[in-house]
Order: C-alpha cells, then sequence, then structure tokens
C-alpha cells in the first residue's frame, strides 16, 4: 500500500501489530480514549471543587429562550432586524457629517488646482474621478461598516452565533448541507471573501463546496449600503424614525430572500452537480460570556476605517479615475461611457435595469461598494454635481434617469444576487484550488440574478405595472 | 439488575443517562469519542432546536450539539434517567 | 517514561529550525519558538492576542487552507515567537487541523508548547494537555477562564494539578490580562533557562499497557526515540494510524539525512 520506504522496519511492525489489534475485543482505539478520560475524570474530581451543581444560573435560562420553539426563530429575526434598524438609523448622521467635511475639501482641491493653472482633464481625473469616488465610498460605507461591525463581533462575543446554527441546522440537513454553513454566512455579511475562507469550519468537502459557491447570497458589507440607499429611497416614507424601521425591516426581508435562495440553491446543487447525503454536525455551544464591549468598539472601529479607507484608496479612487476618463472621452457626439451603456441598453431594459446600472455593476468587480459611485458619475458625466450631501439629492439624479419602482427594486435583487466582486472570486479560486469550482462560483449567482430579474421585469411589463 | 440499552436521541430535555454504547463509525466516532462520549460517560439532554433536531447534551461541562440521526446510535442505560 | 528529546545536539538544534521551516516558520536570530495549542473556545485567540498584540501575521499553513497565526513578543529581553496552532479536541489527527497540530508539536521542535484550557471544563480539556505530554516533554499548561470559573464557584487546586502533572500550571483570564506575566515567566524559565519537567503519562488499562510493552522492544530497535515518544509510537500503532506512520518515515529519513549534511551552519546555542 504505501509508497514510503524508509522506515519499511516501522511498517513491518505496523504490519505486526495487526494481530495484536485483532485479538482484542474492543478496538484498542476506543480503550485509550476512555482510558484518557477515566485518567481526566479523577484528576478533575481530585483538583476541581463545586460549590453548588444544582443552582440554575441565568445563562442556562437564557438558553430555555434562544433555542425554545416558540422564541427560538422569532428572536433570531428580531436580532436581526434590529441590527439592521441600529446601522440604518445610527449611519445616517455621521455619513452626512463625513460627506459634507469631504466635499468642503474638495472645493478647497479645486480651488488648489485653479491656482497651480492645472489643465482640466487633470483636476477631472484627480478631483472629478478619485478623490470624489474615494469621499463617497468613505461617507456611505464607513458608518454603517462601523456599527455593523461591532454589534455582529457582540453577538459573536457573547456565544449567540452557534445558536443559530443550532436553531438553523434542520434546514440545512434538509438542504444536504451542513448547519455550521450558517456561520460562514454570518461571516459573509462582513465580507464574502472572509466567509469563503471560514467555510474551512466544515468538515466534509462537499458541504464546504457548497458553503463556497452559496455564501455571495448574503450581502456583504460592499452591497449593504447600496441596499440601504435604494431602500431609504424608494421604499419608504418621510418620517425620519418610521422611515428607518420600514428601511430596516425591507432590509430584512431582502437578507431573508438572499437565505432562502442558499438553500434553494444549496439543496439544487445536492441534487445535481455536488451529488450527496448530509454528514453529521457536532457543535459545541460555548457558554454565553459576556463581551468587553470598550474593546470590541474600538478595535473593530479602527480595523473598519482602515478596511474602508484601504478598499477606497486601492479600489475606488483608481475605478473612479477610469470612469471619469471614460465618462469624458468622447467617440463622435457620445462618450465611452454612454456608448458602452446604450450597447448594454437592451439588455438591462429586459431586466428591469438600464445600461447605465449594468455597467456599473459590471465595472464594481473589483469591489462592490463603487457601484454606486460609478452610476453616479456615468447618470452625471459632465460633473455637475459637486455637492452629495443627502439621499433625497441622489433620489432627484436617480429619478431624473427614468428610474421607477421596478428598476430600485430589480436593481436590488440584482445587487443580491449577481456574482462576487474579484476578492470573493480569487478567495473561491484559492480554496477550491479548482478553476472549474471558481467558475460555478461565478456564473450560478450571475444566471440567477438574470433570470429573477427579467422574470420580474417582463411580469410587471406584462401587467403594465411599470 | 438488568440494563436495558436506548438510543440516546430518546433522552428528553432536563433527563440525563450513562453512555453504555457507540454504534456509530467512522470520523463521527473518533470526534465523539474525543469530546469525551466514552461508556460511562454521564449525559445530560439539555434541549432540543426549534425543529426538534439537532439536540444539545451536557457532557463533560461542555454543551455539544449532535443530529438525532446520530444520536440515536448512542447507546444510554435507560435505568438511569 | 523519560524522553531523549532534550539532550539533543548543536547540529539537532540548528535542525530544528530547518524542520520548522516546513512549518513555514521563520526565525530571526535567537528566537524561541512557542507553539500555543487548545480546545476550540477556551480563548486561545485571547491568550495569542494578549501575548503578542500588534505583531502578528497571519496565513496558512504550507499547502494547507489552515489558518497559522504567528506573532512575536519579548520577555526579558529575549525573543519569543508564538505559533497559534488550530484549535483542536485532540491530536489523533481525525481532521486537517489536528494533523498539522500534531506534526508540529512532534517535529517543529517548538522550545515549549503552551497547552490553553478552560478552567470551566477541564475534565474534558486535560485530554488534549495529556495527549500533548506525550508527545512534548516541553509543556506548560495555561488554565484560563479562571474568571469565569470563579462566577461558577469552582475553585481549582493549581498546586495539586501541577503536582499530578508534572509540569508548570499558570491560571490565566488572558481577557483581563490575568495571569500573563506568570506564563511568560514560565515559558522564560522552560525554553530559555530550559528547565526540566517530567510530565505524567497516563497508565492505560491493563490490555492496552500490555500491547505497548509487546511493541516498546521491537520500535526502540529502530533507534527512533530523539524522533518520537516511542510509547506514544506504540499507541499510534495500536491506533492503525497509517498516515502518522508513513508520516514519521518521511521526517525520520530527512532528519537522518539533514543531521548528516548540514552539521554546524551558524549553530546558535543559548546559555
Amino acid at each position: 500500500m504505501s509508497t514510503l520506504t524508509p522506515i519499511d522496519p516501522l511498517l513491518k511492525i505496523y504490519s505486526d501489530t495487526e494481530s495484536i489489534r485483532l485479538s482484542s475485543g474492543t478496538p484498542l482505539a476506543d480503550r485509550v480514549v476512555t482510558d484518557i478520560f477515566a485518567y481526566t475524570e479523577k484528576l478533575a474530581k481530585q483538583v476541581v471543587l463545586r460549590e453548588d451543581t444544582v443552582q440554575c444560573s441565568w445563562k442556562d435560562k437564557i438558553d430555555k429562550i434562544v433555542i425554545s420553539r416558540v422564541f427560538g426563530y422569532p428572536l433570531m429575526l428580531l436580532l436581526l432586524g434590529t441590527v439592521f434598524w441600529l446601522t440604518i438609523a445610527g449611519a445616517n448622521v455621521p455619513s452626512e457629517m463625513i460627506a459634507s467635511v469631504l466635499f468642503a475639501f474638495q472645493d478647497v482641491l479645486t480651488q488648489w488646482f485653479q491656482l497651480a493653472q492645472a489643465p482640466a482633464w487633470l483636476h477631472g481625473v484627480l478631483v472629478l474621478g478619485m478623490y470624489r469616488t474615494l469621499a463617497w465610498v468613505t461617507a456611505v460605507m464607513l458608518p454603517p461598516m462601523a456599527i455593523f461591525f461591532p454589534l455582529f463581533t457582540i453577538l459573536e462575543d457573547l456565544g449567540y452565533l452557534p445558536r443559530v446554527a443550532f436553531n438553523l441546522d434542520n434546514m440545512f440537513k434538509k438542504a444536504h448541507a451542513c448547519g455550521k454553513q450558517c456561520l460562514t454566512m454570518c461571516m459573509g455579511f462582513g465580507c464574502n471573501a472572509a466567509g469563503i475562507v471560514s467555510a474551512r469550519i466544515i468538515d466534509s468537502p462537499r458541504e464546504r463546496l457548497i458553503a463556497i459557491l452559496t455564501n455571495n447570497f448574503v450581502p456583504c458589507n460592499g452591497r449593504f449600503p447600496t441596499l440601504i440607499a435604494i431602500t431609504s429611497i424608494f421604499m419608504t416614507s418621510a418620517l425620519a424614525f418610521s422611515q428607518s424601521l420600514l428601511a430596516a425591516g425591507m432590509i430584512t426581508l431582502l437578507v431573508l430572500l438572499g437565505v432562502a435562495v442558499t438553500f434553494a440553491v444549496s439543496w439544487t446543487l445536492s441534487k445535481t452537480i455536488l451529488k450527496g447525503e448530509p454528514s453529521s454536525l457536532v457543535l459545541e455551544l460555548p457558554p454565553y460570556r459576556r463581551p468587553k464591549f470598550g474593546a470590541v468598539f474600538y478595535r473593530s472601529l479602527i480595523d473598519r476605517t482602515i478596511f474602508v479607507l484601504r478598499r477606497a484608496l486601492v479600489v475606488a479612487a483608481p475605478a473612479g479615475g477610469l470612469t471619469w476618463i471614460l465618462a469624458n472621452v468622447y467617440i463622435g457626439d457620445v462618450s465611452v461611457i454612454a456608448y458602452i451603456a446604450s450597447v448594454l441598453d437592451p439588455l438591462a431594459k429586459a431586466i428591469g435595469l438600464d445600461g447605465f446600472i449594468l455597467m456599473a455593476f459590471i465595472l464594481g468587480l473589483p469591489a462592490n461598494e463603487i457601484v454606486i459611485p460609478i452610476l453616479l458619475m456615468s447618470y452625471l458625466a459632465t460633473g455637475q454635481l459637486t455637492e452629495f450631501g443627502s439621499l433625497f439629492e441622489l433620489k432627484k439624479v436617480l429619478l431624473a434617469n427614468g428610474w421607477t419602482w421596478l428598476t430600485a427594486f430589480n436593481t436590488m435583487l440584482f445587487a443580491l444576487l449577481h456574482w462576487p466582486c474579484a476578492t470573493t472570486l480569487l478567495s473561491m479560486y484559492k480554496e477550491t484550488g479548482s478553476k472549474r469550482w471558481t467558475f460555478m462560483g461565478f456564473i450560478i449567482p450571475t444566471a440567477l440574478a438574470f433570470t429573477v430579474c427579467f422574470i420580474i421585469a417582463q411580469t410587471a411589463y406584462l401587467l403594465g405595472l411599470a | 439488575m438488568t440494563i436495558l440499552p436506548v438510543p440516546l436521541s430518546t433522552l428528553q430535555p432536563g433527563e440525563k443517562s450513562k453512555v453504555i454504547q457507540l454504534d456509530v463509525k467512522g470520523l463521527l466516532r473518533r470526534r465523539i469519542l474525543d469530546l469525551g462520549i466514552v461508556p460511562g460517560t454521564v449525559l445530560t439532554c439539555i434541549g432540543k432546536a426549534p425543529a426538534g433536531d439537532p439536540i444539545a447534551y451536557l457532557v463533560r461541562d461542555t454543551v455539544i450539539a449532535l443530529r438525532s440521526e446520530d444520536a440515536s446510535l448512542i447507546y444510554i442505560d435507560s435505568a438511569a434517567r | 517514561m523519560e524522553l531523549k528529546i532534550g539532550d539533543r545536539s548543536n547540529a539537532l538544534k540548528d535542525h530544528g529550525r530547518v524542520m520548522r521551516e516546513h512549518f513555514g516558520i521563520r526565525t530571526t536570530g535567537e528566537q524561541y519558538v512557542i507553539a500555543l495549542a487548545g480546545n476550540p473556545n477556551v480563548g486561545k485567540s485571547t491568550v495569542f492576542n494578549a501575548l503578542t498584540g500588534l505583531h502578528q501575521h497571519t496565513g496558512n499553513w504550507p499547502g494547507k487552507t489552515v489558518d497559522n497565526a504567528q506573532g512575536t513578543y519579548t520577555y526579558r529581553n529575549k525573543s519569543f515567537l508564538l505559533v497559534d496552532l488550530p484549535g483542536t479536541y485532540s491530536l489523533l489527527a481525525h481532521s486537517v487541523e489536528e494533523e498539522i497540530a500534531r506534526d508540529f508539536i512532534c517535529f517543529g521542535h517548538p522550545d515549549a508548547t503552551i497547552v490553553v484550557l478552560d478552567a470551566t471544563s477541564l475534565e474534558r480539556n486535560l485530554n488534549l494537555a495529556l495527549q500533548v505530554m506525550e508527545i512534548s516533554s516541553k509543556v506548560i499548561v495555561c488554565v484560563n477562564l479562571i474568571d469565569e470559573a470563579r462566577k461558577k464557584k469552582l475553585s481549582i487546586n493549581f498546586i495539586e494539578l501541577q503536582k499530578e502533572l508534572g509540569v508548570p500550571i499558570v491560571p490565566t483570564a488572558a481577557r483581563n490580562g490575568e495571569g500573563l506575566q506568570e506564563l511568560q515567566n514560565a515559558v522564560y524559565t522552560m525554553a530559555v533557562e530550559k528547565k526540566k519537567t517530567r510530565p505524567k503519562q497516563v497508565v492505560y488499562s491493563e490490555e492496552v499497557e500490555r500491547a505497548i510493552c509487546t511493541l516498546l522492544p521491537k520500535l526502540e530497535k529502530l533507534d527512533l526515540a530523539r524522533v518520537v515518544n516511542p510509547k506514544w509510537l506504540a499507541l499510534r500503532l495500536l491506533d492503525s494510524d497509517i498516515s502518522f506512520i508513513e508520516t514519521i518515515g518521511r521526517y525520520a529519513a530527512t532528519q537522518n539525512q539533514k543531521i548528516v549534511a548540514m552539521p554546524q551552519q551558524g549553530s546558535k546555542i543559548t546559555l
């Protein structure tokens, strides 16, 4: 059997051992483990003194509720919704503050360029393209991330997330997948690439692949603000409090839709290209521990700020520069960007979007957070947009470009379902080591996004709803 | 006194009993052993997930969740409840 | 059981560095390598973070999709490289994580291995500690989460535990920074001052011990004692752990080659 020769004598002893193993009644391996535990039991009894074992602590009582038949699922929904609501409601003011500071600085930058008598194109690429996108991404991305992350980390530190996996395992089992997939999805809220790496906790290679291929259906932080922005603009009324509540409800519904799609795709994969029975689950439910709130907030704030700024610098700024160039280089009397959009338009219209939106999603491949800035820049190719304080202005821009409820709805659906970003695809490749599976990870969501949006758009057109 | 082995999955929340025998095979068997679920170990059923499955057990001061079909391959002493 | 690994030659010490590089561990100059093992959910990463702070580097174990975190810290002017092993319940290698943890403790020649235990669940956690103690004599047991144990009204007799196990025991509450000084001190004593320990070995039931006894003479002839504890090897044979037998073959082969091939190259010895 073995291909190794250097220690042949050892292998010989190994085969000699066979007789000893067979002669023993119970498997010796079991014996070894049983003996160790008999010893640790004795040791623990000797050194550990328990004062009260009978008294039921608050932690046990909590579990009675968290995993209970009545409260288990509602509590999960409530917590999810609350996290979204706190994120949406809390992010608004800091977003506007950051925006006003950063866009005020844009005017200063413009003055400097004028003083230096820099050519208009240089100002365009650097300030209107790169800086403005950077400012937008920072203002829109940072506050929700800085709120969402610590909240999630607290749920994690508290020990709640394994309970979620415990509660949902039965559904994953029905989809022939592993309950721990739920933990990878939770990671996916932060970043799908991180979610895919976290699929390492799943032992069965088949179930791990399912978790990797479906992680994208959880909206990551790059797509999350896009969803929040569009929801806040289109789906809700004007009242501040009820508005944020409604937006949170809407986002929760979208996330639930993503979860439903995850189950459906996992099930389909298990019945087709990843055939197999669900394997077993051994999940530890660690005791509840009070999180270190201060440390969590401090650490995630720093982590997230660095993360967002780095992505904004490395990905968003160059993409902004490129978009500005595309929007300001003309072929005949149409800009390159308008030309590309017009080519994409028929396909985009068929799925309820428009050419600019589809192009923004395509150009957003490096990072999802740049989709909206690119879209705005291409809508406002001439660059009249100097300030970007409120969502209200965003609404004006979108409405001026012919957005309807269908456009908004399908854009959100497309954002939820479409292809993963480049970083995520790269992680998929690294984790699976296979180009084929990476391609599957790309094509499944893409096909799904087009199909779902197509059906909804065509139905709406047919019924004359949009 | 005769010992009547019954599957662990029949243990109801709040009840406790002793492991008698493991019929689990392969990798799962090793995992379960490594967690300290060996013949003689006392298990307490802590609760079930809202759908009735998986089931959480207290083993050596740690809560471990198992799917019911896996738990049904672990036999416990029916008398010791 | 006496381990012969302790009295390695200089060449072997140098060799240790070469072996570590198989695991993607690179030490700079005079740096001590400390492995950090433990069950999942025992606050192992808290201990890791508390000791190394921001001096961390994360990546993968060579050729594996398993996280590898390394960090450095300085204590009494000595530099230590802390290698965070995957969290495992045992070292019997039923998963890639366990294989990595086992191979590193066994063949990576760490200058000390810290096993982090959950004070509230010693009975289960000691399983891993005892397994590590079978492989290596340079073990420090860190009983973490003593704050939780206090809340649960558990009192642990650490002196008794230390006497029973024969290795240094350090109680910690890493979240609050409690006991970390003592942990660093214990690591220093073991890695730098080379203080010897006598880890207590599990006495198995008669049947197992008898089987070990029949195997031991045969194994001792192979002269593998400086690679691996013969009793532990015997247990793996009884466990029909063929993958480990092959791994041993591989390491023993490289070990013999390397010792001959590179005798004195820049050997660094600490006194």
